[in-house]
């Protein structure tokens, strides 16, 4: 089994028989599609809900929309226990930002927090993070951080497995000023593209809408998931 | 009310039966000793004056600074021991600066003054280490406008609009109040800064002074700096006119 050389983890005991499946061994993988999108007054974050180990689909139905503050969420794509310990530490000093400051964080803090640990541990990470909120000094803002460590906003961000599929999509259907509704849209017919065609991406589609007033959770499924050709 | 207290005065480690650590008291006693320090909240922005006594014509004009930078948009006034207030400055610097190395933002005058007064109140809390013999003005133009705060050796600090510390900081807070500081900008202000410092010096007993001004607000662009030369220069033609026309005596503390 070949090794994949820039992918720095703990030593995987590659079975050489067919008797073992490969997945007993295999890292869990937010293999994915997901995605983030800004308008005036907020933001739309969409994510599907498949993550693997190898090709078995340890959980269909997985949420990878994060919160990390009361109008911060993240997308996370890229290792599972990864991108969950970063969000986990990226909570824990916004909570003490937030006593301290007196006052909700700020989006741009949260992304400068993301990055300060994607980048210092770049080596040890795999991370694509979408970080999307709403703040009262900027509104709706949507930070992209992938695997590297950088950290550039954004009107809308992609990221996942999935992702390399659609943006040809993206590229041509955006536009400025969209409305909630609009953004909603184009968010859940990127994903359901992306997830038709990237066998690590599927489930659900789960949208989130992050404004003044809070966040608003849905889910897409079954035929709620748009349809396009399929051969 | 000031008092002797001896045998529990120490080390800042013990308190006074009456419930008084009289180190922080004396440490207190040093601020006032020094020259005036005062600063003053606007509209848009906020203005700083030292009385800096020179003891010697021998020393180099402008040595010795009384205001400095912490950060960009922070600025710091002091009084009392210079040596111990240039460590205070360069602990804010290090705070203000790992604040935005973390954040990725200038630290906000809130977070920084609290910062400031832990570290001042944790030298009042040992026998090993004394207390530091200053008060510390900050002043920064936020998004949400000017703040200052003032810090003295217990490690308390409040909000102000307008404060002075130093020998004649009685004198100076007299004068402060007469002002509509909250309908004046950094301009105007700086004139009034320069007069109330030449107001309260004591010509008796200070004969040489240099007068140092800063200011930071929406005149500079939100960043600490000391005033220009021109303006400077205007702000003491006002000052000294304005002690020529008026009838008041040089007030003594």
């Amino acid at each position: 089994m070949a090794t994949v050389p820039d992918q720095a983890h703990f030593s995987r005991q590659t079975m050489n028989n067919n008797l073992v499946p490969e997945w007993l061994s295999a890292e869990h993988s937010t293999g994915t599609s997901i995605m983030a999108v800004e308008f005036d007054g907020g933001v739309v974050i969409g994510a599907d809900s498949r993550t693997t180990t190898g090709s078995y689909i340890a959980n269909r139905v997985t949420d990878k929309l994060t919160p990390i503050s009361d109008r911060i969420f993240c997308c996370r794509s890229g290792s599972a226990a990864d991108t969950q310990a970063i969000a986990d530490i990226v909570n824990y000093h916004l909570n003490f930002h937030k006593m301290e400051m007196g006052e909700d964080p700020l989006v741009q803090t949260a992304a400068h927090i993301f990055k300060e640990l994607c980048y210092s541990y770049r080596d040890d990470l795999t991370a694509g993070i979408i970080c999307g909120g709403w703040d009262k000094r900027s509104g709706g803002q949507v930070y992209s951080i992938p695997l590297g460590g950088m950290c550039v906003r954004q009107p809308f961000a992609i990221g996942g497995s999935g992702s390399t599929y659609i943006y040809g999509y993206v590229d041509s259907t955006f536009k400025e000023g969209m409305t909630k509704e609009e953004c909603m849209n184009f968010t859940a017919n990127s994903l359901a593209l992306a997830m038709f065609r990237d066998g690590s991406s599927g489930g659900v589609i789960r949208l989130a809408c992050i404004n003044e007033d809070g966040v608003e959770r849905r889910v897409l499924k079954g035929d709620e998931i748009p349809r396009f050709f399929e051969g | 009310m000031s008092s002797i207290g001896t045998g529990y005065d120490l080390s800042a480690s013990q308190f006074s039966p009456d419930g008084r650590v009289f180190q922080v008291e004396y440490a207190q006693k040093a601020v006032e000793n020094s020259g005036t320090a005062i600063g003053i909240r606007g509209k848009d922005g906020i203005v700083f004056g030292v009385e800096k006594i020179v003891q010697s014509k021998l020393y180099e004009v402008g040595a010795n600074k009384r205001l400095f930078n912490v950060d960009s948009h922070v600025g710091m006034a002091v009084a009392g021991l210079l040596a111990d207030a240039r460590n205070v400055v360069n602990t804010a610097r290090d705070e203000a600066a790992n604040y935005r190395s973390n954040f990725g933002a200038s630290v906000p005058l809130k977070m920084l003054t609290e910062r400031v007064s832990m570290y001042i109140h944790a030298h009042t809390l040992y026998s090993s280490v004394r207390p530091f013999g200053v008060s510390v003005i900050m002043g920064s133009y936020e998004v949400d406008g000017p703040h200052m705060y003032l810090v003295d050796p217990s490690g308390v600090s409040w909000g102000y609009h307008g404060c002075a510390v130093g020998k004649a900081k009685q004198a100076a807070k007299t004068e402060i109040e007469k002002l509509k500081m909250k309908d004046m900008t950094c301009r105007e202000l700086v004139k009034e800064v320069a007069k109330i410092i030449y107001i309260v010096h004591d010509e008796v007993k200070d004969k040489n002074f240099e007068l140092e001004l800063s200011w930071v607000g929406e005149v500079t662009g939100g960043k600490h700096q000391l005033v220009p030369a021109d303006i400077h220069a205007e702000a003491e033609k006002y000052a000294k006119e304005s002690l020529e026309e008026s009838d008041e005596s040089d007030e003594d503390m």
